[in-house]
Formats: C-alpha cells, sequence, structure tokens
C-alpha cells in the first residue's frame, strides 16, 4: 500500500488546523488521492462499524454510544468533530490512523446525517445501525419526511449485523418489514410516557397519540423524574441519576443502552452500562451548561416542532430569564413554517425577554399569536446577547437557538465566559 | 361513524358579547398537517379574540360527519401518503364542500388540499387521483422538487410572502384566476409566474404553514366574508400588524 495519502492528508490536517480552517478539507484530499483509505481503515476494526442516524440527537446519542463502549473497556474511533458526513469522517480518521493508514480501535462509532450516511454505507457497510427517529427537520433538503425515511431504509438495508430501530416512531418501526437479513432491536417507552414524545403526526395535541408499541424492546424507558430515570433491561428496573438534561436526550439514553448492548453481544456489563451512563456528559450546544456573571446559562438547540416542544417540557421556565435565536441559513433550514406547530403556550409566564438572529421577527410574531409577551427583537446575535445579559442580571439564563444561531451565540459567549471546546 | 362527531377541542367565547362566534373548521388535521397548517388557525382565531368575536376551531378526520354551519374552511399540506389516507373520506364529503364553496363559505386552501379541490393529480408514475372538483385544475406529479422562499403580488392582497415545497405542478384551467404573480420563487408550476387560485370566497396557494401570519391582509379577507356572511358586517380595527410588516420585510430579504 502506497502511505503517501495518508501523509499527505495527515500534513494537509495539521495546516488546515493551524489556520484554524473547516475540519472537512484534509478528508477531501485523502479522498481524492486514495479513495479505498476510508474503507480499509475502517474494515479491520474487531467490533465492526456503528452507524448512528435520523433526524434529531445524533451528537448526543453517539456521544452516549461511545462512552458506554469506552466504559466496557473497548477502544472507540468517533467523528467527535461534528462532521457527520463521509469526508469529515475521513478527516476524523486522518488524526487517528498511524502513518500506513491503521486504525488502532475496538469499532467506531460515527454519527451521520440521513442523506450523507446513504453514500457512506455504500463504502462501508455497518455492522450495526441505531436509526432514532424522523421528525420534521430539513423538509427543504428532503422534501418529504417520507422520503427522509427511505434514506434511513437504506442504512438499514446495508447493515450486517443488528439493526436498533425505535419502535415508537412509526415510520423508523416500520422499517423492521423491509430488512432482509439483519437482525433487528427495539428501544422504546413506557405507556405513561407515549404522549410526552408526540410524532410527527400527532402535533395536534395528546389527544390523538397512539399507545406505546406492543413490539418487544430490548430497553426501555419506563419513568423519569427530571435528571432522573428508570429503564428495563432484561426485565429488571435500574434506576439512575443523569447528567444529561431533557427528557428527548432521555429517550436517546435507551437507544444508546440498546446500541451498546448489540454490539456486546451479551457480554455487556450491565451494572457499568449505568455508571457510565450517569456520568455523560451533554454534548455540544446540546443542553449545555455554561457559567455567566455566577449564573447559570443554559443552550438548547432547536431545530423542528417535536424538539422545541420537548425543549419546552424538559426545562422549566419559571425563574429563567429566556432569550430565543431563530437563524434561517442552510443549516438550519431556510423554512419557518414549523415554528407554527410549536405550543408555546409554557413561556406565557415569564414571557421571553429576548428574541434574536436573521427571523427574529417571524419569531416574535408567533410568540404575539400565543399571547407571549415578547421584551426585545434584536436580529444581530451580537447585540441580543449583550443586552439579555445585562438585562437579566441575578437571574439563571436560558437560550433556545437554532443550529447556527446557536454557534453563534458560543462564540460571543467564549468572549465572556469559559465555554467547553470540541476538538 | 356517528359516534366520532368532528371535536370542538377550542371553544373560545366572544369577549364582547355583542359580536358572536365563528365556525372555523380544519379538515384532516393529523394528515394534512405538516408543515405548521394550524398555525393559520391559530391566526384567524386570535384575530378574532383581538376584535372582540369568538371562535368554535372544528376538526374534521376521516370517518367523522361533516358539521353542520361552519363559517370557514382551512385545509393544509400533507406527505403524499396522507393525500391517500384522506382520499375516500374527500369524496364522500366532496358533494357538501362543493355546496359550500358555490354558496361563497369563504375557504384557505394550502398545498396538498389545494391539488386535491382541483379535478385530478396526475402522479408522476401515470396513475390518476381525482379531486373534488371545486377548482378548475389540474396537478400533475414532477421530477423536480419547487422548495424555497416566495414572494408574489396580487391586485387584491398586495405583496404575499411565503414558502413552497411541492413536486406537483399545478395548472389553472381558463376559467380560473391566479392569487398572485410570482416574483420570486416557482408558484404553481415551473414554467408560468403564477401562484395559488382564486375562486368565488376560495384562496388556494403552495405556500405553507406561515400563509397567514406574515399575511394578514388574506386572514383578514377569509374573516371580513365569513363575519359579513353571518353578522352583515365585520368589525376589523384594533389589531397591530408591525411585527408581520417586520417579518415580511426581513421575509423579502432572504435568498431563495
Amino acid at each position: 500500500m502506497n502511505p503517501l495519502p495518508v501523509l499527505v492528508g495527515k500534513a494537509v490536517r495539521i495546516a488546515s488546523r493551524l489556520r484554524g480552517g473547516g475540519s472537512a478539507f484534509p478528508g477531501l484530499v485523502v479522498e481524492r488521492l486514495d479513495p479505498g483509505f476510508m474503507g480499509r481503515a475502517l474494515s479491520t476494526l474487531p467490533h465492526g462499524v456503528v452507524v448512528v442516524s435520523g433526524t434529531n440527537g445524533k451528537t448526543t446519542t453517539t456521544k452516549m454510544v461511545v462512552e458506554l463502549l469506552e466504559g466496557q473497556g473497548l477502544k472507540v474511533f468517533t467523528n467527535r468533530t461534528g462532521s457527520n458526513f463521509t469526508r469529515g469522517v475521513a478527516a476524523s480518521l486522518l488524526g487517528d490512523v498511524d502513518w500506513r493508514g491503521r486504525l488502532d480501535a475496538d469499532v467506531a462509532v460515527l454519527e451521520l446525517d440521513e442523506a450523507h450516511a446513504v453514500h457512506f454505507v455504500k463504502l462501508v457497510p455497518p455492522r450495526y445501525s441505531l436509526l432514532l427517529n424522523v421528525l420534521r427537520d430539513q423538509l427543504d433538503r428532503f422534501g418529504e419526511i417520507d422520503a427522509t425515511t427511505r434514506l434511513l431504509e437504506r442504512i438499514a438495508l446495508a447493515t450486517t449485523g443488528t439493526v436498533v430501530l425505535n419502535r415508537e416512531d412509526p415510520r423508523v418501526a416500520g422499517l423492521a418489514a423491509s430488512i432482509p437479513s439483519a437482525r433487528v432491536a427495539y428501544f422504546g417507552l413506557d405507556a405513561s410516557l407515549r404522549s410526552t414524545f408526540p410524532n410527527d403526526d400527532e402535533l395536534r395535541g395528546a389527544k390523538g397519540t397512539a399507545p406505546a408499541s406492543a413490539l418487544p424492546a430490548d430497553v426501555v424507558l419506563r419513568s423519569v423524574d427530571g435528571n432522573a430515570a428508570s429503564f428495563e433491561v432484561d426485565g429488571a428496573i435500574t434506576h439512575t441519576d443523569l447528567r444529561l438534561r431533557g427528557v428527548y436526550n432521555i429517550f436517546n439514553a435507551a437507544a444508546a443502552l440498546a446500541a451498546a448492548r448489540a454490539v456486546l453481544d451479551g457480554t455487556a456489563d450491565t451494572a457499568r452500562l449505568f455508571s457510565s451512563l450517569a456520568a455523560v456528559e451533554p454534548a455540544f450546544g446540546r443542553g449545555e451548561s455554561l457559567v455567566v456573571d455566577g449564573q447559570a446559562l443554559e443552550l438548547v438547540l432547536v431545530k423542528n416542532p417535536s424538539g422545541f416542544r420537548l425543549g419546552l417540557k424538559s426545562f422549566d421556565a419559571a425563574g429563567c430569564a429566556t432569550m430565543v435565536a431563530i437563524n434561517d441559513n442552510y443549516a438550519d433550514g431556510r423554512d419557518m413554517s414549523w415554528l407554527w406547530d410549536v405550543d408555546f403556550d409554557s413561556l406565557g409566564l415569564g414571557g421571553v425577554d429576548m428574541v434574536s438572529g436573521v427571523r427574529a421577527y417571524d419569531m416574535a410574531l408567533r410568540l404575539t399569536y400565543d399571547d407571549v409577551r415578547v421584551g426585545a427583537v434584536e436580529p444581530d446575535i451580537t447585540a441580543a446577547l449583550q443586552q439579555f445579559i445585562r438585562g437579566s442580571e441575578g437571574r439563571p439564563k436560558r437560550i433556545f437557538c437554532t443550529y447556527t444561531a446557536m454557534l453563534a451565540v458560543r462564540r460571543e459567549l467564549s468572549k465572556i465566559t469559559k465555554v467547553e471546546v470540541v476538538s | 361513524m356517528s359516534d366520532a362527531p368532528s371535536a370542538t377541542a377550542l371553544t373560545e367565547a366572544p369577549a364582547d358579547p355583542s359580536k358572536g362566534s365563528l365556525r372555523i373548521l380544519q379538515l384532516y388535521p393529523r394528515e394534512m398537517n405538516i408543515y405548521g397548517d394550524y398555525g393559520n388557525v391559530l391566526v384567524l382565531k386570535r384575530r378574532l379574540a383581538w376584535r372582540g368575536y369568538g371562535a368554535e376551531i372544528l376538526e374534521h378526520n376521516t370517518g367523522d360527519e361533516f358539521p353542520d354551519d361552519v363559517d370557514l374552511i382551512v385545509g393544509g399540506g400533507g406527505q403524499d401518503s396522507g393525500q391517500v389516507v384522506i382520499q375516500d373520506d374527500l369524496q364522500a364529503i366532496a358533494p357538501r364542500l362543493r355546496g359550500l364553496a358555490e354558496d361563497g363559505t369563504p375557504m384557505l386552501l394550502i398545498c396538498g388540499l389545494y391539488q386535491l379541490f382541483g379535478n385530478a393529480f396526475h402522479t408522476h408514475d401515470g396513475t390518476v387521483i381525482p379531486g373534488i372538483g371545486v377548482l378548475d385544475l389540474e396537478t400533475r406529479g414532477g421530477t423536480e422538487r419547487l422548495i424555497g422562499n416566495v414572494v408574489a403580488t396580487s391586485e387584491e392582497f398586495g405583496e404575499i410572502h411565503g414558502y413552497e415545497n411541492h413536486s406537483g405542478q399545478t395548472f389553472l384551467g381558463n376559467g380560473l384566476k391566479p392569487l398572485a404573480t410570482v416574483v420570486k420563487g416557482a408558484g404553481n408550476n415551473a414554467q408560468e409566474k403564477h401562484e395559488g387560485a382564486r375562486y368565488r370566497n376560495i384562496v388556494a396557494s403552495y405556500l405553507h404553514g406561515s400563509l397567514l401570519p406574515k399575511n394578514p391582509a388574506i386572514a383578514d379577507f377569509l374573516l371580513r366574508t365569513a363575519a359579513e356572511r353571518k353578522f352583515g358586517a365585520f368589525d376589523d380595527g384594533g389589531v397591530d400588524d408591525s411585527l408581520a410588516d417586520l417579518a415580511r420585510r426581513h421575509a423579502g430579504a432572504r435568498p431563495r
């Protein structure tokens, strides 16, 4: 094998890091020079490749699966930079392979964007896949939610070992019917929690929410109480405290447990799985807690109506200063219609102190139609954040933001406070 | 199914008892509500409340008995698969909908139900899904999906702002007027610069969920028409649309 492409790729990676540049470019270079690089590096891992996909919760769930497997003593490769497309995986690999292109790991756990995953699984068939949900997200990219389902189907079809599915999402659970050879495992919810997680067909109130699925699940989330939860695994219920916040993250913990159990194939140390889970910290921008002026400041990423609803449900608005920042750049989704499927009544009591982002006026208009008081509207995120922090002295703060708004908020906050840096 | 009457989930009594309430019916809120269509219902309800009127929100789902005394009808968009689910029920209530439309009941029809209120939907693989023929138009499934921000102008409503996402391309019959002329975006189809359709008191459009919030002139047309039919008059004062104006201005400046 010619080691040159790897060495060139590594050099480009170091150079682009020094310049503070994009994380995927070295991946492009190595893909061009050696199209077989990624497949070769990933094909020799003893436990194979785990692909995590779905519209919501990929980043946090991937982080959980990685930490659960590391807790069982496995050496795990992952694409931590959040470059959740093929080129990003190649770029991450360049940092971890030796000069011959060999990866020293037991298993790879990769977060992949729905559309890019389809391309990836053609190059590297995963041994395991974890398919989380199909929520109304990025319809400006995929057109229809049913089209997104078909992308996940391609991942399931390419999986050689076990496909782990969300039994409560009818579009995801429905994929089981088209999987010819792989094993299928499910994660699920207790019936009492089912109405907390409306799927996209159930956004008009819990009245029509279907009961929990009767499919047999490997891991079931039985109850949630603040940051504590109980999970049923192998007929036994385990209560645990979590550092993760938000009911959606806690449901995804059930997903991560099921995926880790699939990889470990009966050899998992369950007590250790739960102690690893309890220690998982939130991922970049997903319910992260920072400190500003001696007060907690939480960042809650919102991308679609289900996610925003769950975010509002997960975090009590009482006593908290609230800001909402909505951008409509490509990475956020250009379509603002989804804001009208979120119910903002829970913000009614305290109101929203600041509304910002490119689509600040769309958001302010939305709040007005739910009779939620809007303190100020300032589309410029830098100015809005300064004003928000000045105006909410002595109170804990919470910012709901779309993806690119979250990046802008973090950039500004890093000038004021220490913000966790993700490599 | 007479044991499943339409829900009257959201009823708001008039703030001013002399003003009365309008009955607003949303068609198929489960299947045809994928792009924030409920926002249109909410806007109608709140704009009535702000003016002292009451609102009764009714829902019609498949199998429900179609309610009496409807003052205003709202229909939204959905997945192609959702259109298949509602198809038979829609045909069953079609005579009622045709009667109400001809009689002048105001209706807002978005995307999927805009298509199905026409004569037929010719899908890409050659299947013909019959419409209910309220609007003289036909839709053909295309390979290209028309997605993005739209700005269109109408003599009746001024500039219209919204977002489109559809693969069906709609062609109006000779007698049917478009709602607006497209300035940015595709509209009804990739060939003509027309968006939506206007017929009697029906406004039909491809601009989904966010149509009424940012286009209060259309919301007030529907409300005025319904109120005048029911009460003989409409008090349209007292609503501050300055945030909607700012949202429109920012939306108009965004890329396609």
